[in-house]
This record gives C-alpha cells, sequence and structure tokens, in this order.
C-alpha cells in the first residue's frame, strides 16, 4: 500500500467511467457542508444525479422497485390472509372484491396475499443470483483483465464455455443434477450471470489498465492489488451497475420460467411462475387468476429494465451529445 | 476468407472439447449410482452390475469419456431410459419442429425488429420512436409463458381463430411462433435504433445527405449496411435465447420438440436423453455464433484482417 500514490492518481485525473468510491465520499461531504462552493465542483456522483434525475421514466420506475423492495420486506407483516394455508372455501375462484382484491384461485387461496409473497421470491432470485454473478464475474474479470495471459485464456475459455449453452438450457442441467427448488434455481441462474459480468468487466479493465494514472501509480510503487481495486476497479462500477439492474430483470423471467416448467419452486409456495403453471389447468374458468402473476412479472421486470436504462443514459458519457 | 473460416473452425475445437466433456460428466455428477438408474428401481445387484459393465461404467473415467466420445461422432447416444429406443431416433423424431418453430419466430422478429428500430432511429424522439420503444420495453419485460397464455386465452379459447395445442398445420405456428419471437423482436428494434442513431451521425451520412440524396437513399443504401454489423451480432445472439426459450413456449402450448423431451426426460431422471439434448442444444448454439462470426466478416471485411 502506497498512501502518497493514491493521493496523486485520485485527485486530478480524469477518470474515463464515472461513480468511483472517492466521488462517492466527497458527495456525502459536500452534503455534510453545503456551505460549499457546490456549484463549481462536480463529483461523478452530483453529475450522475443530476443527469439521471431528468430522467423522468427511470426515476418513476426506480421509485417503483423501492417500493416493491419495501412491500418485499413487509410482505409477512400485511398479507389480508395466508397465502399458503388460507382457503376461503365459500368465494372459490371470486373475481376481485373489496375482500380479496385480487380474487380467489381454485382452491380458495387470496391472490393478492399470494402475489405479495410472491414478491419475496421472485426479488430474492433476481437479486441473489445477480449479486453473485456480478461478483464472481466482476473478480474474474479483474483478474483476466488486469494479468492477461494465462489467467486471460483460461478464464476466458470457461466464459466461452458457460457461452455455449443457451442459459435455461444450463439451468435445467444444473436443475437435473441438483434437483429441483428454488435454491438450486438461484444457483443456476447466478452460474450464467457470471461470463457476461467477466466478459463486461475485462473490457473495461483492458481499457483502463494502459491509462495515465494508472501507469503512475505502477511506477510510483503501487502493488497490483491497489491498482486493481482502487484504481481500475472503480472505473468498472458503472457499467456492472448498468448491467446488473438489467440483468435482474433477465434473471427474474428466468427464474420465474424454471418453477413455470415444475423446474423451480413447487405449488404451494406462492411463485410467481410456478402461480401461473398452476393457474393454466383452469384458463378457461378463471383467467383472472393468471392475470395477476403475469402483471406481477411484468411491472417488476419493466422497473428493472427501464431503471437500468436510465442509469444506462445518465452513467455512459457517449450519451451526453445525442 | 477461407482462411478465417478455418481459423474460427479451429478456434472451436477447445471449446467444443470442454463442453463435451462437461456433458459426458453430467451423468456422474448426478445424485446416486448412473447404472442403478439405468436398470430401473427394483433391479437387483446382479442386473445392475450387467447394466453397469454394458454401460461401461466399471471403465475408468478417460476410457469412458472416449467411450462416449466415439459414440457421439458416430451418432451413437446411448438408449432412452424410458422408451428404450435409441437417444438418437428419440430426438430425431422431435427435432424439425423446434426447428422450424425457432426459424419461424426469429424470421418475423428479425424483420419486424429492424422495421421498428429503424423507424424509431429515423424519427428519433417524436412519435414513432416513443411508441417503438415503449413497446420494444414492454417485449422486453413481458415473460414468453404469460405471453404465450394470454395469446391462446384470445385468439385459441375466446375468439377461436387458431388452434391451441400441436404443431400439425401452418396455423399451428403462429401463436407460438409470436410468443417465442416477441422478446427477440423488442432486442432487435432497441438494438437497431441505437446503432442506426449512431450511423446516421456519421460524417459520411451528412456527405450523403449534402450532396443531396433523397433521406430514403441515405437511411437504405448509407445507413443500412453499415448498422447492420452489430445488428448481425445481436441477431446470432439472439438465436442461443430462441433455442433456450422454445423450451418454455413448447411446454405452454404443447409443442411435440425438443423442449418438451427434455423437460419430460428431467421429471423421468432420462440421463441419456437430458445428457445428448444438452449437448445438441450447445452444439447448435456454437454452430451459429460461427455462422454469426462468418457473416460479420462478409459484411465488415476488416474483421478478417484482425
Amino acid at each position: 500500500m502506497n498512501p502518497s500514490a493514491e493521493n496523486i492518481v485520485n485527485d486530478d485525473v480524469a477518470q474515463p467511467v464515472v461513480a468511483d468510491s472517492t466521488g462517492a465520499d466527497s458527495a456525502t461531504l459536500a452534503a455534510d457542508a453545503p456551505v460549499q462552493i457546490a456549484t463549481s465542483v462536480r463529483t461523478p456522483w452530483s453529475e450522475f444525479w443530476r443527469k439521471f434525475r431528468k430522467q423522468h421514466v427511470a426515476v418513476v420506475a426506480g421509485v417503483f422497485v423501492l417500493l416493491l423492495v419495501a412491500v418485499a420486506i413487509v410482505a409477512p407483516a400485511i398479507v389480508p390472509y395466508d397465502a399458503e394455508n388460507f382457503f376461503d372455501y365459500d368465494s372459490i375462484n371470486a373475481l376481485p372484491s373489496l375482500k380479496h382484491w385480487f380474487g380467489v384461485d381454485p382452491l380458495g387461496r387470496d391472490i393478492f396475499s399470494r402475489i405479495l409473497m410472491g414478491a419475496r421470491i421472485s426479488l430474492m432470485a433476481g437479486f441473489v443470483s445477480v449479486a453473485v454473478g456480478a461478483l464472481v464475474g466482476t473478480a474474474l474479470g479483474l483478474i483476466a483483465g488486469y494479468y492477461g495471459g494465462w489467467w486471460d485464456r483460461v478464464i476466458m475459455r470457461l466464459c466461452d464455455v458457460l457461452f455455449a449453452f443457451p442459459g435455461i438450457v444450463l439451468a435445467i442441467g444444473i436443475v437435473a443434477i441438483l434437483g429441483g427448488g428454488m435454491i438450486n434455481v438461484i444457483v443456476a441462474v447466478s452460474i450464467f450471470s457470471i461470463p457476461t459480468f467477466a466478459r463486461l468487466v475485462r473490457g473495461n479493465t483492458l481499457a483502463l489498465k494502459h491509462l495515465t494514472y494508472v501507469e503512475a501509480a505502477r511506477s510510483v510503487g503501487a502493488t497490483d492489488w491497489t491498482i486493481v481495486l482502487r484504481h481500475i476497479f472503480p472505473g468498472t462500477i458503472a457499467a456492472v451497475v448498468i448491467y446488473f439492474s438489467l440483468r435482474i430483470g433477465t434473471s427474474i423471467i428466468t427464474a420465474a420460467s424454471l418453477s413455470f416448467i415444475g423446474m423451480g419452486a413447487q405449488p404451494p409456495t406462492p411463485e410467481w411462475g410456478a402461480m401461473l403453471n398452476e393457474a393454466r389447468a383452469d384458463m378457461m374458468t378463471s383467467p383472472h387468476v393468471a392475470i395477476f402473476p403475469s402483471l406481477a412479472i411484468f411491472l417488476t421486470v419493466l422497473a428493472f429494465n427501464l431503471l437500468g436504462d436510465g442509469l444506462r443514459d445518465a452513467l455512459d458519457p457517449k450519451i451526453d451529445q445525442k | 476468407m477461407l482462411q478465417f473460416i478455418v481459423k474460427r473452425l479451429l478456434g472451436l475445437i477447445p471449446t467444443l472439447l470442454i463442453v463435451g466433456l462437461l456433458v459426458f460428466l453430467f451423468v456422474h455428477l448426478l445424485p446416486g449410482d448412473p447404472a442403478r438408474l439405468a436398470a430401473g428401481v427394483d433391479a437387483t445387484p446382479e442386473t445392475v452390475a450387467l447394466v453397469r459393465q454394458d454401460l461401461g461404467l466399471d471403465k475408468s473415467l478417460p476410457q469412458q469419456f472416449l467411450r462416449f466420445a466415439t459414440g457421439v461422432l458416430h451418432g451413437d447416444f446411448g438408449k432412452s431410459l424410458r422408451t428404450k429406443r435409441p437417444v438418437s431416433e428419440e430426438i430425431g423424431d422431435r427435432f424439425m419442429p423446434t426447428l422450424w418453430l425457432t426459424i419461424a419466430a426469429m424470421s418475423w422478429s428479425v424483420v419486424i425488429g429492424m422495421i421498428i428500430g429503424i423507424l424509431s432511429a429515423v424519427w428519433r424522439n417524436r412519435w414513432p420512436d416513443r411508441l417503438g420503444m415503449t413497446l420494444a420495453v414492454s417485449g422486453i419485460s413481458f415473460p414468453a409463458f404469460a405471453l404465450g397464455m394470454v395469446l391462446m386465452e384470445i385468439f385459441a379459447v375466446q375468439l377461436n381463430w387458431l388452434p391451441t395445442v400441436g404443431a400439425d398445420t401452418w396455423k399451428h405456428y403462429i401463436l407460438p411462433s409470436l410468443t417465442l419471437g416477441a422478446a427477440v423482436a423488442a432486442i432487435m428494434a432497441r438494438f437497431t435504433r441505437s446503432s442506426f442513431v449512431d450511423i446516421l451521425q456519421e460524417d459520411y451520412v451528412r456527405t450523403a445527405r449534402a450532396k443531396g440524396l433523397s433521406e430514403n437513399v441515405v437511411v437504405i443504401k448509407h445507413g443500412l449496411r453499415n448498422a447492420l454489423i452489430p445488428v448481425v451480432t445481436m441477431m446470432g445472439l439472439q438465436f442461443g435465447f430462441l433455442l433456450g426459450g422454445s423450451i418454455v413456449v413448447e411446454v405452454v402450448f404443447n409443442w411435440p420438440g425438443m423442449g418438451r423431451l427434455l423437460i419430460d426426460a428431467v421429471d423421468m431422471r432420462d440421463y441419456p436423453v437430458i445428457q445428448t439434448e444438452i449437448l445438441l442444444f450447445s452444439l447448435e448454439f456454437i454452430l451459429i455464433n460461427l455462422v454469426v462470426d462468418v457473416l460479420y466478416a462478409v459484411i465488415n471485411p476488416t474483421i478478417r484482417y484482425r
């Protein structure tokens, strides 16, 4: 570790991609002491926020996502009925009403409660699998891009192999080995999220590692570890964040698809894909049972995609001139 | 050009070997003894031993891999545990319906997706763009199985215009291919738009306009060909997505294809079928990516000489 090297590097050289840790720090500093010349200093963070705020659709989507997360967290406390074990035999297949906001399914369960509880499962599946994929992928991408040579060849070959299986086929293979269930679905989705992040971060690392500020850090004797973590990794964050948001949508759909084909969550678990699968048998008589889980998946994924688009527009320096 | 193709083909060999190895190891990763799985639940120890010998499971792993690889190269994938028919026959029956479905979905979605993308780019930030991109972002957010159920409910059940399940006539293809292609059309639209927006700001496009060419000629002749380069790559990636997506769509529409076979095989723990299907799916994917690379080189000559 060489603190002087970091100071030289962090302070003056404009980093190619926004949102590094130093930026975030100074943003909080500025917030603590508003007297400072807030207008002339544009930290990457404030710059990002300035652009992101203008994306009204993305802001709405972001608020929706936050709301959804909040609902998912408190769901067990606020659901009107037990999602799995409450059966209202008097109103089987009932349409939406004041008593049952989203109606009742053929077994007499309250659909609204099931949707709320399902949000926990879907969000968890989407978030955890992408987080694991992003973590492992970013680490592999940094190593491959920074060290090059054998590391690069082995890691990229691994990614090629993972890429050689269409995502859901890989997931089905993994589920066939590990057995069904939501945990295994999350493992499967994590594994196929890895190569995308690895490639993305590797590309960014390759672009960053020859920049002057990285060479400056190296020339004053910073260790590889410091260079990668303090000087290269922050430059890849923007790309990872954008991808993270867009990937969550895909992962939620994949996890729901696996449940839909009977390999993920099993009935009576109120997972949205599994609910749709159950609803299939009664499509003719009670289509409303299928509508709400479909809408739930659609709106959730849509929100993550719109948020991801907004983040990309706010974080990508190229978009500015258009 | 030939040199480029040969180089790409040689580059595939390590990937193919590793994919083959993984698929081979699949059987050994399954919980439980594969010989017992193959022999059935109530088989006697003697039968299990016989089956083990028959399948070559008593040999060393490298020997087994060699046997597996020779089998695959000869088109011998073993026998289905469920039907006792050769896996190649099982899959042979199911291959064409899936291929046709994928091609049908790919054709409409690429054409429509690109048209939406081009229109959106030409009328950027005006209503055709807004409409097109709203459709597109909805398309990538709506899960295929839900879309399939909705389409089936409306057009097959309520309106009774189209058949619900099966793959007998061209009418059977409409709903499944719409379902399967929707997300691809959406992705193509978004991608074509951003590629086109970039191109329309290039100097040579300005030159073309400056010399008085009509906007149609500028867009089609100067824009399209250059914008196609990234679009073709995207198309290849989407084909892989379609192969995977067809599994879910086949379940919704009870389509007699490879996807349904795979799901049934996983349910029945029919591992020779699972193994072969995974191998085939990834082979198809690798081949498609190769074709895309070659196409890419045809469109963009600079790639060939790297």
